[in-house]
């Protein structure tokens, strides 16, 4: 092995730039002569524009231009596209309402963007924005997901409420083994809904050259080749050839960056009308209502058992907020990503699920970290805890009884998927090992006595990223293929870049690709640079999200390198007169077996570059390959989350005592990094389980709109954590790399509730719906509110 | 953020005589919550009068039974002292409990105090400790100063110079978070006092209050316990998504009892 | 317009100003210094956190007016040259950052308290960085670094 390279807990590379403030994010580029954009966006969840008076605007000081979504409808301009469609149970295609880059005739949500006003500097842009006479006719606006689909509802679209109602699973199935239970444990739970807020604030500066006739978005994405795709084709109609995207660094994502969104379309459709590169950052106050929300389900969930404790069947029944418009990938979401889920690690023969997903007035719902599979564990993971209950069973004797054998695999669920590797019992046992499980009821009787409220919580989860074979995808409904491509060019003098379609916002790729290539190719991490997220230098990419950059995007570098080796091999034959077959290659050395001739990689690739002594007949020159890899399946990363709280029973504060997590990511290539994923997975789980909710008011206004009212998990409200591994390789790629992106907020937010409620078990709780904030927990405790618990 | 003209005075008569002339300026102190509120939008003054510059108006000192504390010192200052740590350490507590660092390197006790938010620390303490405020016009009584929601007895053009705190025998300040914002969903100062127990609540209402029902209980007796069963109506009490006025009602309570048990 | 005159990581400057700029609208959009971020607009989460004459500000909550004749140091002030901070190496050592967009303002923030505390706990450490969100780091290593980096600093005096 390199010293840097796989299994290496190598520093990273990209962190010099950040440390010292040279990140270069979009708001930190300006560009000669630029102009500011500030949108007006609705205030009201619902109503008609009646009319748009921007005449007192215009002559501001220092505006350049406004523009309505009439103006956009002028030109021709597409609305925003749907990456994925759902079919109707009954075969029939999704509502899939037009989704305009600004509204025209209606606003759908707080948010929803009414007018641009582009002016010399942002804050003139601001006080023309104060002239706009805006006229809305208020329209009565659906809020709550059981609401939207009642009879006499408020239609957010002309074709009513329901964008879908799907299913998966064998219903005849699961009804005849509900027939033969010995028990049937029940549910009713809500997913909450979350906002992503990555600490970067979305951004977009849209330029245009008319001398060439490209166009220029920056941009804050988790994929530009995929905007510029959507972009170009479907809203702006500008070839792939004369677009350029680039989405530098970007400060987090967890999903609210893949989408394409009116600002990013609007930038570089404006550039060219005014003639100057135009800018737009969001204030803090405007990603609360336009970065695309996440979870928010309503769910109902039965699971059959026999009298020993294993699971017969299950049922599910979902409705899925979509917001108002669909956002690009959000039908995936409920469906694809979620109900193939609902096996979790268990053995569960038999399944059927039912999802309606719905349009509320409220901004559109689309993946955040996790993506429909937090949505499953929590689900599974609650009621297995409930079965447990109503068997009187232990909580872990009741999962170890229903666990997938560890010589199952390659195991075959009833919703679909092919887990292809996994061991739940030794994740569990070290999640167990590591909180300490066996020393828990001393712990709880110790704080029994300072009059404090102890509870454990288990989840043991599966998850399935490393999206996805295009095939499978397609056939599934997307609208894209989810392969990834690697560039590796080794340059003359030994050096490499590699250009990847995936990228990096806060991931590591810079350091992780770089082990990679220096584990491969034998040469120094100081040798190898990692160039991300621009469509003008990489050849392709469908970005970074489901946890596939590794599996996937690391997969298309690993076929890059072996074309690669592949050639200097041939290369490495000729100058040493031996046959290719008899080429070894190792630590950077190209030798022929058994002799002690040799060529280092840095002469063959200057050989490449100067080809006097080469095979020119037979081999072009140079030493530049590509890979696009399509994975042969998903990867199933799964473990044990296991949490410990106490709850002070006077206010009813939760704390997160504990926390063990021993995940199943995969060969790890740099556990430094592995572990940093999984603690910021974490914190995303306990505040979804404890803190965080997007509330709307019934009238559809965002009452948790900044982060004085939407909690942020902060450093004192969380601990250190206990963070492991217990691999198994993924089969059916060439790493064995699974994932560890999305693992720490999937499996965490069932460990806490499931400890929340073990905690206040003498109150006859049963299940408490996320987050269980202290006001919850009081009105539990003090008796007079059932309405927070069952 | 609206435009506007920016003072930065040296003397209080400077600074009181463009603040009444223009009832539209506003006094600046550390802008902790004000410049928030104009980045906002939701104020919209003519002119903004920054105090820093006022020398006298910053400084801690402790004599005659009482801390005094100039309306321009920092929160981080006042908790750091020495002085009020040893005469009033309760408030040098509640001082290095408010906002985050970086607040209390900015903000003043005169800017919490003439602001008068509903969720603000420091009114309670000047209610519960039965502060003086003294301005460049008067003197006013703690239970005279606090009128309402963002609303206080200054007068237009009127400035607070100094706030003097009586040191009383016992007191302490508790306070519950609000989880997102961290300002007080609930915060109680208690205070022993010569004259009897006084108990100031924040964060619970549209503004700082006292509570006469446990004064009277601590007053008998200074004991947590003895606040058993003494209740604050959760009428009037704020409700959001955070709070409901019942619970609200009820951490009133439990503050008030770990305020006197953190006091001794 | 007025003019402001201030020092920024040992520099003199001086910027054009109207009353309502704030001090970081002078170090990101006049100086061109955009290593100091804006992450929100309640002055909750100190990406924009800076030393104004020693102590950590949010520059964000701060008018540019009122930092005039003010030293200011911000976070590409600390290095020198290609050797870190202190503090900013204990933040590579320790995986204290993963997107680097709050991570200025984190380091800004745990610089003073080192300078108050060299030794501080855990508790120490979270309680200080209230004013500080992150939304990648789950503050695991967060917490590690301050507290390598406050060890650092004050066995570097």
């Amino acid at each position: 092995m390199a010293i840097d390279g796989i299994g290496a807990a190598v520093r990273r590379k990209e962190d010099y730039r950040f440390l010292t403030g040279q990140g270069n994010y979009t708001d930190d580029i300006s560009r000669p002569n630029q102009v500011h954009a500030y949108f007006v966006r609705a205030q009201a969840a619902h109503a008609k524009i009646v009319r748009i008076d921007t005449a007192k605007a215009k002559a501001a000081d220092g505006v350049v231009a406004v523009f309505t979504g009439a103006d956009m409808a002028a030109d021709a301009i597409g609305g925003l596209p749907c990456g994925w469609l759902v079919k109707n149970k009954d075969g029939s295609p999704m509502q899939e309402p037009a989704h305009p880059v600004l509204a025209v005739e209606r606003v759908r949500h707080v948010g929803d963007p009414i007018a641009v006003v582009v002016a010399e500097t942002l804050a003139q842009a601001k006080d023309a924005a104060e002239l706009l006479d805006i006229e809305l006719a208020d329209l009565p606006a659906v809020v709550g997901l059981v609401d939207a689909l009642k009879p006499g509802a408020p239609a957010v679209h002309a074709g009513g409420n329901l964008c879908f109602d799907w299913h998966i699973g064998d219903a005849d199935q699961v009804a005849a083994a509900f027939k033969n239970a010995y028990k049937v444990a029940k549910i009713d739970l809500v997913n909450n809904r979350l906002i992503a807020n990555p600490m970067e604030p979305r951004a977009a500066v849209g330029e245009y050259d008319r001398a060439t006739g490209e166009y220029t978005l920056f941009t804050t994405s988790q994929n530009p080749h995929v905007i510029r795709l959507l972009m170009g084709a479907f809203v702006l109609h500008i070839p792939e050839s004369r677009l350029r995207v680039v989405a530098p660094d970007v400060g987090g994502g967890f999903g609210s960056k893949i989408y394409h969104y009116a600002e990013e379309a609007f930038v570089t459709w404006a550039a060219p009308k005014i003639g100057r590169p135009v800018k737009w950052t969001a204030e803090r106050g405007e990603s609360f209502m336009s970065d695309a929300q996440g979870r928010d389900h309503v769910s109902h969930a039965e699971l059959a058992l026999d009298k020993n404790g294993k699971f017969l069947a299950l049922k599910v029944s979902t409705l899925s907020n979509m917001g108002a418009y669909l956002s690009t990938f959000a039908p995936a979401i409920p469906t694809y990503l979620y109900a193939t889920l609902l096996a979790g690690v268990y053995t569960t023969p038999a399944i059927y699920a039912e999802v309606k997903a719905v349009f509320t007035n409220t901004v559109p719902v689309d993946a955040y970290r996790g993506a429909g599979r937090p949505e499953a564990a929590f689900l599974i993971e609650r009621i297995v805890d409930i079965a447990a209950a109503e068997m009187g069973m232990d909580r872990v004797e009741i999962r170890k009884r229903n666990f997938i054998p560890t010589d199952a695999f390659p195991y075959q669920t009833p919703v679909a998927l092919q887990y292809d590797s996994g061991d739940y019992f030794a994740t569990l046992a070290g999640a167990m090992n590591a909180i300490d499980y066996a020393g828990f009821e001393a712990r709880r009787a110790a704080a029994k006595k300072v009059g404090k409220l102890r509870g454990i919580g288990i989840s043991t989860y599966v998850e399935a990223c490393g999206i996805a074979p295009s095939n499978i995808a397609g056939a599934l409904g997307a609208r894209a293929g989810l392969y990834e491509c690697a560039n590796v060019r080794v340059h003359p003098t030994g050096s490499v870049t590699l250009f990847t379609g995936c990228h990096s916002h806060g991931q590591g790729h810079e350091t992780t690709y770089a082990q990679l290539i220096a584990e491969r190719l034998g040469i120094g991490l100081d040798q190898i640079e990692v160039s991300h997220g621009d469509t003008n230098k990489i050849p392709f990419g469908m970005g970074t999200y489901g946890s596939r950059s590794l599996a996937v995007g690391g997969t298309a570098v690993v076929k890059a390198l072996d074309k690669i080796v592949d050639k200097a091999k041939k290369i490495a034959a000729h100058l040493l007169e031996a046959a290719e077959a008899d080429i070894e290659f190792k630590d950077g050395k190209f030798t022929v077996a058994g002799t002690d001739k040799s060529k280092s990689f840095g002469e063959i690739a200057l050989t490449a570059y100067v080809p006097h002594n080469y095979p020119l007949e037979t081999l072009e020159p140079g030493l530049d390959e590509t890979a696009f890899y399509d994975p042969k399946n998903f990867t199933f990363p799964g473990g044990a989350h296991i949490c410990e709280v106490e709850i002070d029973p006077d206010t009813g504060v939760v704390k997160v005592v504990d926390f063990a997590a021993c995940d199943d990511v995969g060969r790890v290539v740099n556990p430094m990094i592995v572990e940093g994923q999984v603690h910021g997975g974490l914190a995303q789980g306990i505040g979804q389980a404890l803190m965080e909710e997007c509330v709307y008011d019934d009238k559809g206004q965002l009452r948790s709109g900044s982060f004085m009212d939407y909690t942020m998990p902060r450093a004192d409200d969380l601990p250190s954590f206990k963070v492991s591994t217990a691999i198994t390789l993924c089969t059916h790629n060439p790493l064995g790399v699974k994932g560890v992106g999305e693992v720490g907020a999937i499996g965490s937010p069932p460990a806490v509730i499931n400890a929340v409620v073990d905690a206040l078990k003498d109150y006859g709780v049963r299940h408490i719906d996320m987050p269980a904030t202290p006001q919850k927990i009081w009105a539990i405790v003090n008796g007079g509110h059932r309405m927070a618990a069952e | 953020m609206y435009d506007f003209a920016y003072h930065k005075p040296a003397t209080v008569a400077d600074a009181a005589k463009i603040l009444a002339a223009d009832g539209d300026a506003k006094a600046l102190a550390g802008g902790q919550t004000l410049i928030p509120t104009l980045k906002q939008r939701l104020a919209k003054p003519s002119a903004v009068v920054d105090l820093s510059a006022i020398k006298d108006l910053a400084g801690i000192s402790v004599a005659g039974g009482k801390v005094t504390i100039g309306a321009m010192t920092r929160h981080g200052d006042v908790a750091a002292s020495a002085d009020v740590k040893k005469a009033l350490p309760a408030l040098a507590a509640l001082a290095d409990g408010i906002g985050d660092p970086q607040v209390r390197n900015r903000g003043t006790i005169g800017g919490s105090i003439a602001n008068n938010d509903p969720a603000a620390d420091y009114p309670a303490a000047c209610l519960a400790l039965g502060a003086t405020i003294k301005t460049n016009a008067r003197e006013i009584a703690a239970d005279a100063f606090f009128l309402g929601m963002f609303e206080t007895a200054l007068k237009p053009g009127e400035l607070i110079v100094s706030v003097s705190f009586p040191i009383p025998e016992k007191a302490a300040y508790v306070k519950f978070g609000q989880p997102a914002s961290r300002y007080a969903l609930v915060g109680v100062m208690v205070a022993k006092t010569a004259t009897g127990a006084r108990v100031a609540v924040t964060g619970a209402a549209s503004a700082v209050f006292r509570w006469s029902d446990a004064e009277a209980a601590l007053s008998k007796s200074w004991n947590a316990a003895s606040l058993d069963g003494v209740k604050v109506s959760p009428d009037g009490l704020n409700s959001d998504i955070h709070a409901a006025a019942d619970y609200r009602a009820h951490l009133v309570g439990v503050m008030a009892k770990r305020a006197v048990a953190t006091a001794g | 317009m007025a003019k402001i005159s201030l020092t920024v990581n040992g520099k003199k400057v001086s910027a054009e100003i109207e009353g309502r700029t704030l001090l970081v609208q002078v170090l990101r959009e006049k100086l061109g210094m955009t290593g100091t971020h804006v992450g929100c607009d309640t002055s909750q989460c100190g990406a924009c956190v800076v030393h104004v004459d020693g102590k950590s500000v949010k520059s964000c909550t701060m008018l540019a007016a009122q930092a005039d004749g003010t030293a200011v140091t911000t976070i590409e002030g600390l290095a020198n040259g290609n050797e870190l901070h202190p503090m900013q190496a204990a933040f590579k050592e320790h995986h204290g950052l993963q997107c680097g967009f709050c991570t200025p303002g984190m380091v800004m923030s745990a610089i003073e308290l080192a300078k108050r505390n060299s030794n501080p706990s855990e508790h120490d450490v979270r309680e200080w960085l209230e004013g500080n969100i992150c939304r990648c780091t789950g503050y695991h290593n967060i917490v590690k670094a301050v507290q390598a980096g406050a060890q650092a600093m004050a066995a570097a005096k």
